[in-house]
């Protein structure tokens, strides 16, 4: 990978990381709130189901995870696997990928 | 302390990543919420779920720090920055407990 | 006259174990002087470096209770937990023999991360003009006055992690270059210090900062080269 590309996937990262803190911010928030009364399946649901503003938070938050989580694997792997190169690379953008179809699944589950 | 906050930030982001796709498997399956959230009473699950609130306000709090490790002009009390963090992730595991 | 345990490695590049001796201690005793002790009066064998003595060259720097400190500058009464001492060579480079550890590679980083001047006037021009109290003056007077002991480079868990990490030291001289207005190599030198083996691949463990004898902040340099060299990428400058 050039170091262009490479110092990119750094810029990435860190972008990704700030707009996960305030996702995380919300989501922990979120739970702390939703736990506080005991949670019911259709309690959640009742809430999320056909909500645009829900829907575009969770889509921003996985699209935002999936950006995030394998490039911090990267360093992960270069550094306690050894594992670098095209492989490596490979693997992470598969991992990328089922991240962000996995997330949106659980979005659509979520929201309806 | 900063590198021992560093260490439990990236441990907990290998956590996070691997509990993901588990996380996005059941919410995609929202029809079966109610019997899933039955099986999370068990005192286990529930001591996972804090493990896991803990892992991610740890992850975000050493995230943030290192966001302002490297976007903010440097400061000599950087050290604060890592006590801060572990602090904050304490802070909110403690709040879920409560809240349970 | 109570006496030390002190543990010294003892071997080269193939290997090598601790080796046990026991030094009489002495009031404002340093590390230093227990290594001199042995090899003057008990093992002629021992091979290790020494300079200055008194903390300005750095070429004492070991790793002393599995940290690496100027062992001229580390009073035994501050390290020595129960009269014990353990001294090994750097950590993060190879091994010449017993305390001497090969800096070639750490020197080379310096090399590769372009951590050299390059000007553009002669002896005819006239001299630059830089403000003292200029920020890029400050900032670069801030890592200036490194002297290449290596101690931050033993620190560093990254380079343990990456061998090709170019570690604290050589991006901190960097650092003090991109802050150099008279220096003409600013593109090359981004793109020197940027990919995964230059300042991206630092993780804040700030133990270089925590470690630096004269109180240079590596981390703080690298921070700084960090978002040097991402603006110019996103630029497309190389």
């Amino acid at each position: 990978m050039s170091r262009r590309a490479e110092t990119l996937l750094w810029v990435a990262q860190r972008a990704s990381a700030a707009v996960l803190g305030v996702c995380v911010l919300v989501h922990l928030a979120t739970i702390i709130y939703a736990v506080q009364g005991g949670l019911t399946g259709a309690e959640i649901l009742a809430r999320t189901r056909g909500n645009a503003a829900w829907a575009a938070f969770y889509t921003v938050f996985v699209c935002a995870v999936a950006v995030h989580a394998p490039i911090g694997l990267r360093s992960v792997l270069a550094e306690w696997l050894g594992w670098r190169g095209r492989s490596r690379d490979f693997a992470l953008i598969a991992f990328a990928v089922m991240l962000a179809g996995m997330g949106m699944r659980a979005v659509s589950g979520v929201i309806g | 302390m900063s590198r021992a906050l560093a260490h439990l930030h990236r441990l907990s982001g290998i956590a996070l990543t691997l509990f993901l796709p588990a996380h996005f498997y059941v919410l995609s399956r929202s029809f079966e919420l109610d019997a899933f959230l039955a099986w999370t009473e068990q005192p286990l699950v529930k001591f996972a779920e804090w493990g896991l609130v803990l892992l991610l306000a740890l992850h975000l709090a050493g995230g943030l720090r290192v966001l302002a490790l490297e976007f903010l002009p440097w400061r000599d009390w950087h050290k604060a920055l890592a006590a801060a963090a572990a602090g904050f992730a304490f802070a909110v595991g403690l709040a879920f407990a409560l809240a349970l | 006259m109570s006496t030390l345990q002190v543990r010294v490695w003892r071997g080269d590049a193939k290997g090598g174990d601790f080796q046990s001796f026991d030094v009489p201690r002495r009031e404002s005793q340093t590390v230093l002087d227990v290594v001199t002790f042995i090899q003057r009066t008990l093992d002629p064998t021992l091979a290790y470096r020494y300079a200055c003595r008194v903390g300005m060259c750095g070429s004492c720097a070991m790793t002393v209770n599995g940290a690496p400190r100027w062992t001229c500058r580390t009073h035994v009464d501050k390290v020595a937990k129960d009269g014990k001492l353990s001294i090994a060579p750097l950590r993060n480079m190879p091994v010449i023999r017993d305390l001497a550890a090969d800096m070639r590679e750490f020197f080379d980083k310096w090399a590769r991360a372009k951590g050299r001047f390059r000007g553009a006037t002669t002896r005819k021009d006239d001299f630059a003009h830089v403000s003292p109290q200029s920020d890029a003056r400050r900032l670069a007077e801030a890592g200036i006055e490194c002297i290449g002991c290596g101690v931050c480079y033993a620190a560093c868990d990254v380079v343990a992690a990456s061998p090709d990490y170019l570690g604290p030291a050589a991006l901190n001289r960097a650092w003090t270059l991109v802050n150099d207005v008279r220096d003409t190599d600013h593109a090359r030198r981004l793109r020197a210090v940027a990919g995964d083996a230059g300042c991206l691949a630092c993780h804040t463990h700030v133990s270089c900062t925590e470690r630096c004898p004269k109180a240079i902040a590596p981390t703080a340099g690298i921070a700084g080269l960090k978002r040097a060299v991402s603006r110019a990428a996103l630029k497309g400058e190389w």
